[in-house]
């Protein structure tokens, strides 16, 4: 060793890139200017993102907002944009022609229905669940009013029914079938015999309850939201166990889910919202109150369910065959396969196009302004016919985009966490 | 939700088609009336900052519920957009329908309905930039005209044009506020739809002065309220208080000048407000006060029309054909004897 000069014992530190491949400069270079076309094509993007905000930015910033009318709005500045109309208008936009002393009721369930559907997204609050299943019914109360027990004989109808199979289940009867039809025919008896009665009773001695506000004062992004997430949460179970159907080896059960899957997506919903609006009332007697918003929920759902098979039974297809034969196999019986093996497969394969759906649904809702509710594109052109407000176009719709917009994006931004989470074949 | 299962079960035990009579009862027991109105048409039936709905067809709605119940507020506005305002009126989801609705034969005859009189003459008018230069519909010949397509409009400008030997460019539109953005883009010399409508929208341009709605209208568009046909007794109520609302304007009955009649001469007067010792609203099942409450409620006809379609309501639309046959309109209502 002595026969050497000099031994290096430590290696040199690495000296750092060149400046221009790190940092800001080298990621620039490395993705937006790695070739002449690359170049080319962030030249033109960038000169196609600027032509596009050149003037909204100027018109959305400079914007008036405390203008009482848009003939003064075009006074101070005909270039700009007339923010006035929300700022008059925003508590219609959102809660449509709500009594404005109970906009508290829209409001709390708004909040409530955030803290009800974080069990379901967030497994670790799965313990709190009671309340997402308690929250449907509070909704309604809350955001119609009238007597709580009137919705909670509904609760109590069911519970009523789940304890009649319990019981029915350890007697004699063996059969799953049976004892679940037994139970459901005692629940309807419940409904139709003593329900009305314990109502009336149940009132009398603990009378709880808000001020009734009719379907026809709901509207505004309320209503989006109404008929949107019902739908939602309705079409997601149905459209399982239509999936379910149009795979059964039972040919009626078979041939009523196609029948229905082909029949309802054979049609616009449009056309099924015009029967709910202005066809079911002819069959209906008259006088008969069957509620609009009800009626429009119904058939968004009927809609929404039959998407929502197929895209069930896209997931169940891509289950291997084996799976089906390893439960059996196990000795697992029918409902049980499904419910611990195969779907649980199925519905994580089918996430982007289950939230696809949703979104698609959430939009649609959009769709009743032509029935004449007033959600809020119609409530836009009946803003419109404000001889204050004549003439006012984007404004409205740049603000009914935006909300439309967070709240698809927030879907879409869980169903991809949802899927890294679920991530277990990597 | 029992309401409604019991609903469901009844329509599934009754068969459909029951007629529907005496809607002057149905009414009084629900406590209000339900009335069909636009979605939204400046002037006619909107909604306010505030909430409330206001309108000229709104009003009408309000003196009728006022004749009725001596309450204008007791009546709940069902807002119809065009696709279903007949079919909801049809099947009872509103006893009358005042949706600035025009008249026509089929919808007399072939939908069964029973118009109650007119309450505004409208017709399809055009509006021009003032620079263009032109005073009159006749100087179009060669124009650009944005017109919305699939409707009466567009057949009647058609129709005008031929009869008139001159030629136009249609730009088509889907709706009055794509008709207002390219006219005012410079894609049409003109642009045409109903009259009140071309007001409506030119009080809001930026700069008003610089259009002009030309004085021609080259359609009947008769606007009134309807009901279903079949009950007589409904029909003659909302033909009346509309009525009531027009001979008020003729004998100068103003809302605030409507209790100081008691010592006319005119008997009609008389009779029309219930002070006289002869009770003939008894004969259409109306209490003696009932068109007295009507008027009370939003004023005469004029009164309305001023608050809405006026210029207090800042659409500025001239009475025209629709001024009283006093004044050189034709606003005529049958004797109240």
């Amino acid at each position: 060793m002595k026969n050497y000069a000099y031994v290096r014992e430590k290696s040199i530190p690495p000296s750092p890139p060149p400046l221009i491949e790190v940092g800001v400069i080298g990621w620039i270079r490395q993705n937006l200017f790695s070739s002449w076309f690359n170049s080319f094509l962030t030249l033109f993007s960038l000169y196609f993102i600027f032509i596009c905000l050149i003037d909204f930015i100027p018109w959305a910033w400079g914007g008036h907002w405390n203008a009482k009318s848009l003939r003064e709005c075009m006074d101070l500045d005909p270039n700009v944009a007339c923010f006035s109309v929300l700022a008059a208008r925003w508590e219609q936009l959102l809660f449509g022609l709500y009594p404005a002393d109970q906009y508290w009721r829209p409001t709390l369930t708004f909040v409530f229905l955030i803290l009800s559907i974080i069990p379901i997204l967030f497994p670790r609050f799965f313990r709190y669940f009671w309340f997402s299943v308690i929250y449907p019914g509070l909704a309604i109360w809350l955001l119609w009013g009238g007597s709580i027990w009137s919705i909670a004989i509904i609760y109590i109808g069911v519970i009523f029914g789940v304890a009649s199979f319990t019981v029915l289940s350890k007697g004699v009867i063996r059969s799953t079938s049976v004892n679940l039809t037994l139970s459901i025919v005692i629940t309807l008896l419940f409904f139709l015999f003593l329900s009305s009665t314990l109502t009336e009773f149940l009132s009398y001695l603990i009378p709880i309850s808000l001020p009734f506000v009719e379907s026809l004062r709901m509207g505004g992004f309320t209503l989006s939201l109404i008929v949107g997430i019902s739908g939602i949460v309705a079409s997601f179970p149905i459209g399982i166990l239509l999936a379910l159907g149009r795979q059964s080896n039972l040919p009626i059960i078979k041939m009523i889910c196609v029948g229905f899957i082909e029949f309802i997506r054979g049609v616009p919903l449009i056309t099924l919202l015009f029967v709910a609006s202005v066809l079911l009332n002819y069959f209906l007697p008259p006088g008969t109150n069957f509620d609009i918003v009800l009626r429009v929920v119904i058939m968004v759902t009927l809609f929404s369910a039959a998407y929502m098979a197929e895209v069930i039974r896209g997931g169940l297809a891509g289950l291997p065959l084996g799976q089906h034969e390893a439960s059996a196999s196990l000795g697992l019986t029918y409902w049980q396969s499904q419910r611990l093996i195969i779907m649980p497969q199925a519905l994580k394969i089918s996430i982007p196009g289950i939230v696809n759906t949703f979104i698609g649904l959430f939009k649609d809702t959009t769709l009743v302004s032509i029935i004449s509710l007033r959600d809020p594109i119609g409530l836009a052109s009946t803003i419109r016919a404000d001889t204050k407000w004549n003439g006012i176009y984007w404004e409205l719709y740049v603000a009914i985009g935006l909300m439309f917009f967070i709240v698809c994006f927030g879907m879409s931004q869980y169903s991809q966490y949802l899927e890294r989470k679920l991530q277990t074949d990597k | 939700m029992k309401k409604l299962f019991l609903g469901v079960l009844t329509a599934l035990t009754l068969v459909a088609g029951s007629s529907i009579a005496a809607t002057l009862d149905d009414v009084k027991a629900r406590g209000n009336l339900l009335c069909g109105v636009s979605t939204g048409a400046p002037g006619f039936a909107t909604v306010d900052d505030s909430g409330k709905n206001v309108g000229f067809d709104v009003d009408y709605c309000r003196a009728l519920a006022a004749a009725i119940f001596g309450d204008p507020m007791a009546v709940k506005f069902v807002p119809l957009t065009s696709a279903v305002r007949f079919t909801a009126l049809a099947a009872g989801e509103v006893d009358i329908l005042a949706r600035n609705t025009t008249w026509t034969y089929s919808r007399d005859t072939d939908l069964k309905q029973t118009f109650l009189g007119v309450n505004y003459y409208d017709g399809q008018g055009f509006m021009v930039k003032k620079d263009l230069g032109v005073k009159s519909t006749l100087e179009l010949d060669g124009a650009t005209v944005c017109i919305q397509v699939g409707t009466t409009t567009e057949l009647n400008l058609a129709d005008y044009f031929k009869e008139n030997g001159m030629s136009y460019e249609p730009v088509p539109t889907a709706d009055n506020a794509e008709s207002q953005q390219q006219y005012l883009a410079g894609a049409c010399d003109t642009y045409t739809t109903d009259a009140s409508a071309l007001h409506g929208t030119r009080v809001n341009l930026e700069n008003p002065d610089a259009h002009l709605v030309l004085p021609e209208i080259i359609s009947k568009e008769p606007l009134g309220p309807l009901v279903r046909h079949g009950d007589d007794q409904w029909a003659d109520i909302g033909r009346w208080v509309l009525n009531a609302l027009v001979i008020a304007e003729e004998k100068g009955i103003t809302k605030a000048n409507i209790d100081s009649w008691g010592d006319t001469k005119d008997a009609e007067i008389h009779r029309l407000l219930g002070t006289g010792d002869t009770d003939i609203l008894a004969m259409m099942g109306m209490p003696k006060n009932a068109l007295y409450n009507a008027i009370k409620a939003g004023g005469n006809y004029g009164e309305i029309f001023e608050n809405n379609l006026g210029a207090t309501g800042g659409i500025n639309i001239e009475r025209g054909v629709n001024a009283s046959w006093t004044k050189g309109g034709i606003l005529y209502s049958p004797p109240f004897r």
